[in-house]
């Protein structure tokens, strides 16, 4: 009886394969890091999950050029993180505006603490669908926002409502849209926190 | 075309194992050498089985002290089990949730991937398609003790601070931040996290081991349409693996980082979104529920065919239809997170897309009812196993199309529903196919004969065990009960009582199970090279009981006038 009928040949193709397998394995270790940034740039440009949208000054101008003879309402809501020790409110709950024409809403934020405190907000709109048409020209939430204890601010968001909304087979109906805050404590950089904890 | 190995000598009459029997063949390492430095494939799958018992027995009494605790209203014993005052719901709470995560954990790492994988895989993929070993023995190695040292860390992690309410990792099998990582600032998600990074490094090793092996190791003649399904479907569960896996790796990597060193990917203070961890669970989880049940697709097709006495029907279609839920398995991940805000068209696509793999699936059940059409049906041990798998799958196949809608499915998630609806097609589809398989090959694999009468009895009790368990859960469910809670209002105590019997039911069907394998080694007939019959066409069976430690160092030939249903050598 002869020996075994596997030669080097196979061992040469066995590590091929086998090279070939764990380039795919870290290749979709790569993939999952990549979708992160993936992930951002999908909800910026589509709009899921109701991510608003940001415009220049032009675009604006070309909304209203186009700006149809219908009101929509705009909801405004304000929330903070569980660790952040503000008042954070919109100075008015609801408004009516012209789809296509800008507006300007006011939240009104207060620092209670006796601590300065920067803060960033989240936002998005419901229904999710709409965040393709919501487009803020300025807005508080483009950058951080530090507040003095005691420190009462009153935070502009510019925007206007796309018309091409009119035209969307699902949504071109609503009567209402809800534009969304959320105020959470910027992350401390790392080398700070440790600073502190020696 | 059937080509002849270089050196082959033509298989002689009767077995193809029989020379394993001449003078290098069976060499065996010493005790230590053999079992804990083991490059054979055989032994790993037997390590890889014993580990597996051994999670499972573990893994299933925490199922019971859960059954045990929600046998009735209030909180009666979780106080005890957390070290803490009576009355301390907080920490109750936490032991519960730790109890859910180990649970979940073992049962889905450490319990069903290494049996049907790491255990039927390793044994019988070589054997079947007529390879000596595995491609990469010493591989193979490294991935059964990555998985022993994951499993340790495991439980560890059960020991060690958790979050506020006391030891241990609470935060389920899904690992959601910011669960895990604010609410969780003890070490102990850390040892979880990396136990899952031990354990999925294994299974990607193992994959990559399984790939080379199928692809390049096939006994000449035996082409990837003449595989059995087992090893069709041990292939594609590979790719699963390999394509999954490092998704979730890069996932509970982000948790630790987000955890222990400052970045923000899912924490919306920093600009990250913990619904892309979810994303990038499910990415992985989904595919991972086909991980656990393709295998038992695989054994299933190959034990209708042996106890029908007939081919398995629509062979192609059995080996591309787990292709096809192999692929579509990748794009239909947001199914498990309907309610995290997705959009009325997101949730479209993800129903219509979770729906389509009904069909695939739908032709592999209905292959096997049609494989049993019309055949000398032998009602086995392993042939009652698998025909409770082809219905209790289905039961919780039909489930799942329930809850695949995005509109029925916001009333439904996490609810107990879900809980009856994934037990069914795992504690009973994939077990059932565990068991199935144990019985099928545990002949070849130990050289004795279980006894037949004992199988039946675990089976019939089993049976009854798990229906009583998971079939009232569907009511308490639909009733609105929620899932990962340790109490309940009075409302929901009937039901509840009952899943709780069903539990001690299923209890005693596995003493049952350790008491046929008790008799098997003491008083078990020696089995034969073939106990099954004439239906057993695939190329295990043409070895001694069990086999010898070196297999088909001749390879056998598969010539080409055989058509796929039948494995043996032309001469056999």
């Amino acid at each position: 009886m002869t020996t075994a009928t596997f030669d080097s040949d196979t061992s040469r193709k066995n590590t091929q394969t086998g090279a070939l397998a764990i380039l795919g394995a870290l290749a979709m270790l790569g993939l999952g890091y990549a979708s992160v940034p993936l992930y951002d740039l999908f909800c910026r440009v589509t709009g899921f999950g109701g991510t608003t949208q940001v415009a220049s000054e032009a675009d604006a101008n070309r909304a209203a050029a186009l700006a149809p003879m219908r009101d929509i309402s705009i909801r405004f809501d304000a929330s903070i993180a569980r660790d952040v020790p503000w008042d954070f409110r919109p100075s008015q709950p609801t408004d009516t505006v012209r789809i296509g024409q800008r507006d300007i809403a006011t939240y009104v934020a207060r620092n209670n603490s006796n601590e300065p405190i920067t803060g960033t907000a989240t936002f998005n709109v419901e229904p999710a669908q709409a965040g393709i048409y919501f487009n803020k020209i300025q807005c508080f939430c483009f950058t951080e926002q530090t507040l003095a204890p005691g420190q009462e601010v009153n935070m502009p968001v510019l925007y206007y409502v796309d018309p091409a909304i009119l035209d969307d087979d699902v949504i071109g109906d609503i009567e209402q849209i809800t534009l969304s805050y959320t105020f959470h404590r910027v992350k401390e950089p790392v080398s700070s926190a440790l600073d502190r904890s020696q | 075309m059937a080509t002849t190995a270089e050196g082959f000598d033509a298989p002689t009459a009767g077995h193809g194992g029989d020379h394993s029997h001449d003078d290098h063949g069976d060499h065996m390492p010493g005790f230590f050498a053999r079992w804990f430095m083991s490059t054979n494939h055989k032994d790993i799958g037997t390590l890889y089985l014993i580990f597996a018992i051994i999670a499972g027995i573990i893994g299933g009494a925490i199922s019971g002290i859960m059954r045990l605790e929600l046998a009735e209203p209030g909180i009666q014993y979780l106080f005890q089990f957390a070290g803490a005052a009576e009355g301390d719901i907080a920490a109750a709470g936490h032991m519960w949730n730790v109890f859910i995560t180990a649970h979940g954990l073992i049962m889905v790492f450490f319990m069903v991937m290494p049996a049907m994988i790491g255990g039927f895989g390793n044994w019988f993929v070589p054997l079947m398609i007529g390879a000596p070993d595995m491609a990469f023995p010493r591989m193979n190695n490294i991935s059964f003790w990555l998985t022993v040292v994951g499993f340790l860390s495991l439980l560890f992690s059960m020991f060690v601070p958790g979050s506020a309410n006391g030891l241990g990792a609470g935060v389920g099998w899904t690992v959601y931040a910011p669960l895990s990582t604010t609410y969780a600032p003890g070490p102990s998600v850390d040892f979880a996290i990396f136990s899952l990074h031990l354990a999925g490094a294994g299974s990607i090793l193992g994959a990559t081991n399984f790939i080379t092996t199928i692809f390049n190791m096939r006994a000449p003649g035996m082409t990837l349409h003449k595989m059995p399904l087992f090893v069709w479907s041990v292939l594609v569960t590979a790719f699963l693996l390999l394509l999954a896996l490092p998704v979730l790796a890069a996932a509970i990597t982000m948790l630790l980082t987000d955890r222990n060193f400052g970045t923000t990917f899912f924490d919306p203070a920093g600009g990250g979104d913990p619904v892309l961890y979810q994303h990038l669970f499910w990415f992985f989880g989904h595919p991972e529920v086909y991980i656990m049940i393709l295998p038992g697709f695989g054994m299933i097709s190959q034990i209708v065919a042996t106890f029908s006495r007939k081919p398995v029907f629509g062979y192609l279609g059995m080996a591309y239809a787990m292709v096809a839920i192999g692929v579509v398995g990748f794009i239909v991940w947001a199914h498990h997170m309907y309610t995290v805000g997705l959009d009325v068209n997101t949730k479209m696509y993800f129903t219509a897309a979770t729906m389509v793999i009904a069909v695939p699936t739908g032709v592999k059940i209905f292959s096997w009812i049609a494989t049993m059409w019309g055949g000398s049906i032998e009602f086995k041990s392993p042939m009652v196993w698998a025909l409770g798998f082809i219905f209790l799958f289905t039961v919780g196949g039909v489930t799942g199309v329930v809850l695949a809608n995005g509109g029925i499915d916001d009333n439904l998630h996490d609810t107990y529903y879900v809980v009856a609806h994934f037990h069914y097609v795992l504690s009973m589809g994939a077990v059932f196919s565990l068991f199935a398989g144990f019985y099928y090959w545990f002949p070849k694999m130990s050289g004795r004969m279980h006894s037949e009468f004992l199988s039946h009895l675990h089976f019939w009790v089993f049976f009854i065990g798990v229906n009583v368990i998971f079939f009232p859960q569907h009511f308490l469910g639909m009733n609105g009960m929620p899932r990962r809670y340790p109490d309940y209002p009075e409302a929901f105590a009937y039901w509840n009582q009952i899943s709780s019997i069903g539990y001690a039911i299923m209890a005693f069907s596995m003493l049952i199970f350790f008491v046929n394998l008790a008799y098997a080694y003491l008083a078990g007939r020696k089995a034969e090279n073939n106990p099954w019959g004439e239906g057993a066409t695939t190329l295990e069976w043409t070895l001694t009981s069990p086999p010898p430690f070196h297999q088909f160092e001749t390879l056998p030939v598969i010539e080409d006038h055989h058509d796929y249903h039948d494995h043996r050598p032309a001469s056999a």
